[in-house]
Parts: structure tokens; C-alpha cells; sequence
């Protein structure tokens, strides 16, 4: 019996009906031309999962490179460009702008609205990031950037990286940087406006709460780099000095400008998954989230504190003691709202009755790989051990852990959630769940020994390494693992593009959820909603079935929470 | 299990599985101290709080709970665990700020050292202001030592004693870096004797040490991607005794003068036959 198998159980829906003609009939044209937030949303998230395979494969190859000591296979300067634009593609080309694709997918849907605010200018930003994309990539054909993903000058100036690959990577910095304005913007203006009646601030979805911040947060970090890359480019030139430390410039206000824009991009790159999360637990639970206000206030002070602590990025830079201790306790400070949110899943879990479906595996996998990946920050806060675990593979762990075993994680179960929704048909469990083992098995194998490789003293970013430094076990255990995650990873597309064909017919609510997405069909047609229910909790759909019981006559037990709850073997037998 | 992998595979490389290298200075080996006890708290809290989630998902399944309770909250937990959390991070403050002193004070050199050339910026001074300064700078791809020098740029002025690559410094005695770069950001990191400090063109900065075993010799390599031979940065501190490191920089002097002098012969006779010379 599988675990999706109660989807089928007879429960009245409401349903919405077609009324679109297509304005033209060339498949293509009509997905080029489109400014349907669904087909937009999809194609951020087939082109972000596209950037992501490419990133991935570079990591591999790193991976590859690092295997054994002396290893000659990759040079150090077609390494130095692999970091690079792994770096670079992971966090411009899929982390952030696959939240945007989330986004745009499911804010209209979730707050009852028939598009976003500004549908031309959602399309705009897709292209952008596109754009950014193809700029990036072409200096493949060059000569890619070579000076990592944070471009510290000198390193990155015309001096020392005389290549157009740097000037690429400005360029990408440019578009991908606009598109993800223009997004935000757009996502702010639509949560404001745009929400269905009755739903208050205190209704609202946590995916979309976190949606929200990640847009206030790239309005507030995005012209900081925006800044940044263009001092870099006239720099580079036209004569500048910004960052010349031979003519009164500084690399420290670089390192300065390009972190208080890169914090807050980490909490671009989570908050969005603490907001899948957050939709996930409490469906798979069958029981309302725990701590609604306290998820909802924790995003928006880890949100406020984002931007009080990039200088943890600095603690081995010239910068004086008291400085550091600042952003010590900023630091720290940031831990307390992000315990809480883990509490606060926890106890969703608690008390629950667990449908074990691989969207929940996923979930559940990420709260266990994020806690280790906020347990290493707490170290790296404390700027003294910082000392000796920064820019090591200490810190490579820890970032893995809470971007790839965090975010990824949950990129994963929010598309096992919404995968129904986004294609009308089920993904294949069984496979999902071989892949979630297979993958967290890898990643963990992948990642954890990469902490002791760094109190081992491995910096990062060395393209090879001796024998005698005791680094090689560790390596090659690192190595074996990263293949198993990526055959982990590509064992779930594999299942997004095979189950797109030969899944399973979902119906417009399989999980039995609680967002109004599951009000309309699946996929939902280009105007959403023919009518749009009035919002009287933060859970409508719930609201919505109880009231169709009630009308039916169907018997409210417990509440009708054993609706909520996975048929009985019995039971299940009988339908 | 990838710890169960690795305690099967590596067991020469164990030593620094769980804790920060430290052993060749005090500074070096406070970090440890305070690694280790944040190391202690956060196994406990990764305990508490992953056992907590393992419980949830085990105990509370469709199959074993099939009623789920419809809680909504409850305000005295949401504030314990705020404060729980709060209390873990004031512990960790106060530890780190007792620790402090002892990782960025420099101490009194051991007083059987002898007095080697000193100078003093804001760099750290031990009480006694007995110390030995030496002048790094970072380049690609190799670091120079300048010894008894504040990078005033004096060297050849002063005729000081250089090295690169391989630090020489004396047992017992109370060691300042003032780390510089001539082109792009190194970070000079030697993991035994302390933690990490960038080298940043156009800044000083400063760190210290006080090797207390002579005959040691400690690997380091630059943290900071600086190009393509990164990789190939690497940094040697070799501990001597006072007598020997005495005997060393006498030798080496000698050695740069020899050098210098058949530099200058060679650069003489080159003008001599018209050729151009390339001033220093």
C-alpha cells in the first residue's frame, strides 16, 4: 500500500473550471511569449534545476581533482575557474533564483490571486536571469573567471585576472542581480495587494511570509553588490581606485560591500526552504503548525539580524577586536530565532500522525542536516575558533550543510509537495524515497568529514595536496560520496521527468492539505480561481472540507481529524 | 555512518578528527580549550535536539499514532526554548571573553631566551617587551620573512637577515608577525601556532607566537585564494633553540651578504660591458 493511496478516498472538492483560449497555437510561441506566473514559475524552475546539474558537475569534477594527493588531472587555474563558477551557479543561477521560481508558482496561488501584480515584469526577470546565465556561461568559450565567487580584489582586478571571464561574471552579477529586483518587488507588491478576502496578516501562508522577507531582503542587499561589482568594473576599466590598495583604495571595503550584500543572501537562500518546510510538517503531520506568530516573528528577526552580521565573514580580515566581538553576538543572536523555528517543527512533529511520504523525508532529512549545519555556525561565531576554522574545509562543511543539506533539502521536499500541482500527476514514491536515502547517505558522506579535513588544517579553494599532511583519507572519502549524492540527486529528476508522462493522476488535492493552492485543479488553469473562498484561518482548505462535511452529513469525529489520517489496512481494502 | 567509514579507514588521520590543531603556542592551545568547550555544549544540544526530532518521527507515525492532537501552540514553551537558547549563547559569550586574553595577549618570553631585535607598533606586546618581531610578507606564491624588522621597509638598509618559505624562530621566545602583502590578500595560518590572519596589501596585521618546543616543525599554507598556485603556498616554522636560532641568523647573514656582494661584482662588470641595469 502506498502512502499516497488515501488521495483516492471520495471527499466533495471544489472545483474550478477552464475558460482560457490559448492566444496562439505554436506550443512554443506561447511559452515565450507568456506572462502566466505558472509557466513562468515553470520555467525558472526547469532552468534553475539545469544551472544546478551544471554546478554539480563542476563540483564533481573538483571532487574528482581532490580524490588523491598530486593529482594532475584539473590544473590550478582550470580549478580556480571551477570553484568559481560552481560557487557562482549554485548561488546567482539556482539557490536563489529557484525560490523565485517557487514563488512565482505558488504566491498567486496560495493568497487567492489570478497572477502576480506585475505579470510583464515577471517575465522580464525570468529572462533576465536567463540572460545572466548564457553571459556567464559563454566564457566557457574563453576563459572563464577565475578569482572565486567572491572576486576579492586584487585578485579579481585587471592586474592579476586580465581575462573577459571576470567581466562576465560583473555582468552576471548585473543581470541576475536585476532580475531578482524586479522579482522582489513584484513578490512584495502581489503578497500586499493581492491577497484573497479575509486573509489578514495573520492568515497568510509561512511559505509566503518567508517569500516576503526574501524580497525585503533582496531589496536591501542586492544594490549593495549591485554597487560593489560596478566599482569593480570601472576599477577594472576605466581608471578607478576604489579597491587599489597601490593608489588609497582598499580590498577591505570590497570585502566589506560584497559581504553586507552576502549574508543576508545566505537568508535568500534559506528562508524561502524554512517556508516550504513550514507548509510541508504541519500536511504530513496532519496537524496544524506549532507556533504560527513565533515562525512567522522569527523570519522576520532573522531577517533584521541578517543584516547586522556579513562581518563574520571578516574575522581574520584588519578589522579591530571590539568590531569582531560585535558581530560575535549578532551572530549568536541569529542562532535564537533559528532554534526556534526548529522547535517549533519538532513540536509540529510532535503528537502528529506522521504520513510518511518522500516529501516529508525530505523535510524531516533537512531539519537533521540543519541543525549539524547551525550547530557548526555557533563555532564559526565564536571569532577566536574562527581564527582557525575560517576559509577551511570547516567552513566548507558548514556551508554545505546548511545550503546543499539545508536548502536543497528543502528545494527537494517542496518539489515533491508541489510537483501534483505543478504537472497534475503524482511522483513516484518509491523512487523519491530510494533517492532521498541514497542522497542524504551521500551527502553526509560527502560533507562530514570535510569538518575534520578542516581542523586537519586543509584550506579551501587548493586544487591539490600532500601526501604527508594526513589529508587523504578524508579526501577520498569525500570523493566516493559526492558521486553517491549526485546519483541520489539525478535518481529525483529522473523521477520529475519520468512521472511527468507515467504518473499517476492526482486530482486537485492528493495530500489533503491546508493552502488554498489545492482549491483549483491540478495543473490550475491560466485564471487560477473562478471564485475565490473567503479566508478564515490560516488553513482554508481545512475549513473548506469541514464545511462541505458538515453540508454532507458526513460524521465529525474527533474533530474530523481521522480524515487527516492514513486509512487503515482495513479500510483501504474495501475502496 | 560516515564516521563509522572513517574510523574503519583512517586511523593515522584521527588525531584531528574532532578538535583544532594546537600544540606548538599557548595561543594555540586556549583556541583549543574554547573549541573544545563549545565542542562539549554543541554535542549535548545536537543530541537533545536530534533525539528529540528521531523520537517525533518514530514514535508519532500514521501507523503508531493514527490521531493526530490539534495543537496550535503554547506560549510558556515558545518562550522556554527562546530562553534555553539565549541562556546557551550567554554561557558560550562569557567562555569566549574569559578565554580571550590568553589567545590575543602576547606573554612574556621564557626568561632564558635571550633579546633578539624588537620593535613595536599597536602590534601585541608582551609585558616584558621582550620579543622577537619578524616582518611577513605575502606574494604569489611564497611568503618572506624579514627577521627583527616591523615592515618598515628597512631591510636592505639595515642589512636584516630574510628568509622565505621556512620561518626559523627560537624555542621560548615570544614571536610577532606583522603580516603584509605586496599584490593580492594571503592569509598566513600555521594551525599549530594559532589561528589565521589575512594579509592584506595595503594593511598590517598582527598575530603572535611563543613556540615552546624547540626541534618542532609546523606546516602551514595560505588560507586565501591568491591564484592559480594557491595550492602551493605553503609556510614552514622551524623551532630552534636560542643558541641555534643565534648561530642560524648569524649564518644566514653571512650567506646574504656573500650573495649580495657576488651580485653586486656580477652587476658591476655587466656595466662595465655597456649592458643595461634594472635598478632594484
Amino acid at each position: 500500500m502506498g502512502t499516497t493511496d488515501y488521495a483516492l478516498r471520495p471527499v466533495p472538492q471544489v472545483l474550478t473550471h477552464e475558460i482560457h483560449q490559448p492566444r496562439t497555437t505554436k506550443k512554443w510561441l506561447d511559452w515565450v511569449m507568456t506572462t502566466d506566473h505558472k509557466k513562468i514559475g515553470i520555467m525558472y524552475l526547469v532552468l534553475t534545476f539545469v544551472f544546478f546539474m551544471m554546478g554539480g558537475v563542476e563540483a564533481l569534477l573538483m571532487r574528482t581533482q581532490l580524490s588523491v594527493p598530486n593529482n594532475t588531472l584539473i590544473s590550478g587555474e582550470h580549478y580556480n575557474e571551477l570553484l568559481t563558477l560552481h560557487g557562482t551557479t549554485m548561488v546567482f543561477l539556482f539557490v536563489v533564483p529557484v525560490m523565485a521560481g517557487f514563488g512565482n508558482y505558488f504566491v498567486p496561488l496560495m493568497i487567492g490571486a489570478r497572477d502576480m501584480a506585475f505579470p510583464r515584469l515577471n517575465a522580464l526577470s525570468f529572462w533576465l536571469l536567463l540572460a545572466g546565465g548564457i553571459v556567464f556561461y559563454a566564457s566557457l568559450l574563453w576563459h572563464p573567471p577565475e578569482a572565486g565567487w567572491w572576486s576579492y580584489p586584487p585578485l579579481s582586478s585587471k592586474q592579476y585576472s586580465p581575462s573577459g571571464g571576470q567581466d562576465a561574471w560583473i555582468f552576471l552579477i548585473h543581470l541576475t542581480g536585476i532580475s531578482s529586483l524586479v522579482g522582489a518587488i513584484n513578490f512584495y507588491v502581489t503578497i500586499v495587494n493581492m491577497r484573497a478576502p479575509g486573509m489578514s496578516w495573520g492568515r497568510i501562508p509561512l511559505f509566503i511570509w518567508t517569500i516576503l522577507i526574501y524580497s525585503v531582503l533582496l531589496i536591501i542587499a542586492l544594490p549593495a553588490v549591485g554597487a560593489a561589482v560596478t566599482m569593480l568594473l570601472t576599477d577594472r576599466h576605466f581608471g578607478t581606485h576604489w579597491f587599489d590598495p597601490t593608489d588609497h583604495g582598499s580590498p577591505v571595503l570590497w570585502e566589506n560591500l560584497f559581504w553586507f550584500f552576502g549574508h543576508p543572501e545566505v537568508y535568500i537562500m534559506i528562508l524561502p526552504g524554512f517556508g516550504m518546510i513550514s507548509e510541508v510538517l504541519p500536511v504530513f503531520s496532519r496537524k496544524p503548525i506549532f507556533g504560527y506568530k513565533a515562525i512567522a516573528a522569527s523570519t522576520i528577526v532573522i531577517a533584521f539580524l541578517a543584516t547586522l552580521v556579513w562581518a563574520h565573514h571578516l574575522f581574520t580580515a584588519p578589522i579591530p577586536i571590539v568590531v569582531l566581538a560585535f558581530f560575535m553576538l549578532s551572530s549568536f543572536l541569529i542562532g535564537i530565532p533559528t532554534g526556534v523555528k526548529i522547535f517549533n517543527w519538532i513540536a509540529t512533529l510532535w503528537r502528529g500522525s506522521l504520513v510518511m511520504t518522500t516529501s516529508l523525508y525530505w523535510a524531516i532529512g533537512f531539519i537533521g542536516i540543519f541543525i549539524i549545519g547551525g550547530i557548526t555556525g555557533i563555532f564559526l561565531a565564536v571569532f577566536p575558533v574562527d581564527w582557525q576554522l575560517n576559509d577551511s574545509y570547516f567552513v566548507v562543511a558548514h556551508f554545505h550543510y546548511v545550503l546543499m543539506g539545508g536548502a536543497v533539502f528543502a528545494i527537494m521536499a517542496g518539489t515533491y509537495y508541489w510537483y501534483p500541482k505543478m504537472t497534475g500527476r503524482m511522483a513516484s514514491e518509491r523512487l523519491g524515497k530510494a533517492s532521498f536515502w541514497v542522497t542524504f547517505i551521500g551527502f553526509n558522506m560527502t560533507f562530514f568529514v570535510q569538518h575534520a579535513l578542516g581542523l586537519s588544517g586543509m584550506p579551501r579553494r587548493i586544487y591539490t595536496y600532500q601526501p604527508d599532511q594526513g589529508w587523504s583519507t578524508y579526501n577520498l572519502i569525500s570523493s566516493i560520496g559526492s558521486y553517491i549524492l549526485a546519483a541520489g540527486i539525478i535518481m529525483s529528476c529522473w523521477n520529475f521527468l519520468w512521472s511527468f508522462k507515467h504518473g499517476k493522476i492526482s486530482g486537485p488535492d492528493p495530500w489533503k492539505a491546508n493552502t488554498l493552492e489545492w482549491f483549483t485543479t491540478s495543473p490550475p488553469p491560466p485564471n487560477n480561481f473562478d471564485t475565490i473562498p473567503r479566508i478564515r484561518s490560516v488553513e482554508p482548505m481545512r475549513d473548506i472540507r469541514r464545511e462541505i462535511e458538515i453540508q454532507t452529513g458526513v460524521m465529525q469525529k474527533n474533530g474530523g481529524t481521522e480524515q487527516f489520517s492514513r486509512p487503515q489496512p482495513v479500510a483501504a481494502e474495501h475502496s | 555512518m560516515a564516521i563509522g567509514a572513517s574510523l574503519v579507514l583512517a586511523p593515522e588521520a584521527l588525531a584531528n578528527c574532532c578538535t583544532v590543531k594546537a600544540g606548538g603556542s599557548p595561543n594555540a592551545n586556549s583556541i583549543k580549550t574554547l573549541y573544545e568547550i563549545i565542542f562539549g555544549i554543541a554535542v549535548l544540544v545536537f543530541l537533545i535536539v536530534e533525539g528529540a526530532l528521531l523520537y517525533a518521527v518514530f514514535r508519532f507515525r500514521a501507523s503508531k499514532h493514527p490521531v493526530a492532537d490539534q495543537i496550535h501552540g503554547n506560549t510558556r514553551l515558545e518562550i522556554s526554548w527562546t530562553v534555553g537558547a539565549a541562556v546557551i549563547l550567554v554561557v558560550l559569550t562569557v567562555v569566549t571573553f574569559i578565554k580571550l586574553p590568553s589567545i590575543i595577549d602576547a606573554p612574556n618570553s621564557n626568561a632564558n631566551a635571550d633579546e633578539v631585535l624588537s620593535a613595536s607598533l599597536t602590534a601585541p606586546n608582551p609585558p616584558n617587551g621582550h620579543k622577537l618581531t619578524i616582518c611577513v610578507l605575502g606574494r604569489q606564491f611564497i611568503w618572506r620573512y624579514t627577521y627583527g624588522n616591523d615592515c618598515n621597509k628597512q631591510y636592505f638598509n639595515d642589512r636584516l637577515p630574510y628568509s622565505f618559505q621556512e620561518m626559523y624562530v627560537p624555542a621560548g621566545e615570544t614571536v610577532d608577525l606583522l603580516i603584509q602583502s605586496s599584490d593580492v590578500i594571503h592569509a598566513w595560518w600555521v594551525p599549530s601556532l594559532g589561528g589565521k590572519v589575512d594579509a592584506v596589501p595595503g594593511y598590517t596585521t598582527y598575530t603572535w607566537f611563543k613556540a615552546l618546543k624547540a626541534g618542532a616543525l609546523y606546516h602551514g599554507q595560505c588560507a586565501q585564494l591568491c591564484g592559480r598556485q594557491h595550492a602551493f603556498m605553503t609556510a614552514l616554522v622551524k623551532v630552534l633553540t636560542p643558541t641555534q636560532y643565534t648561530a642560524w641568523i648569524k649564518n644566514q647573514t653571512t650567506l646574504i651578504e656573500e650573495q649580495n656582494d657576488q651580485v653586486a661584482t656580477l652587476r658591476r662588470n655587466l656595466a662595465q660591458q655597456g649592458e643595461p641595469t634594472e635598478s632594484f
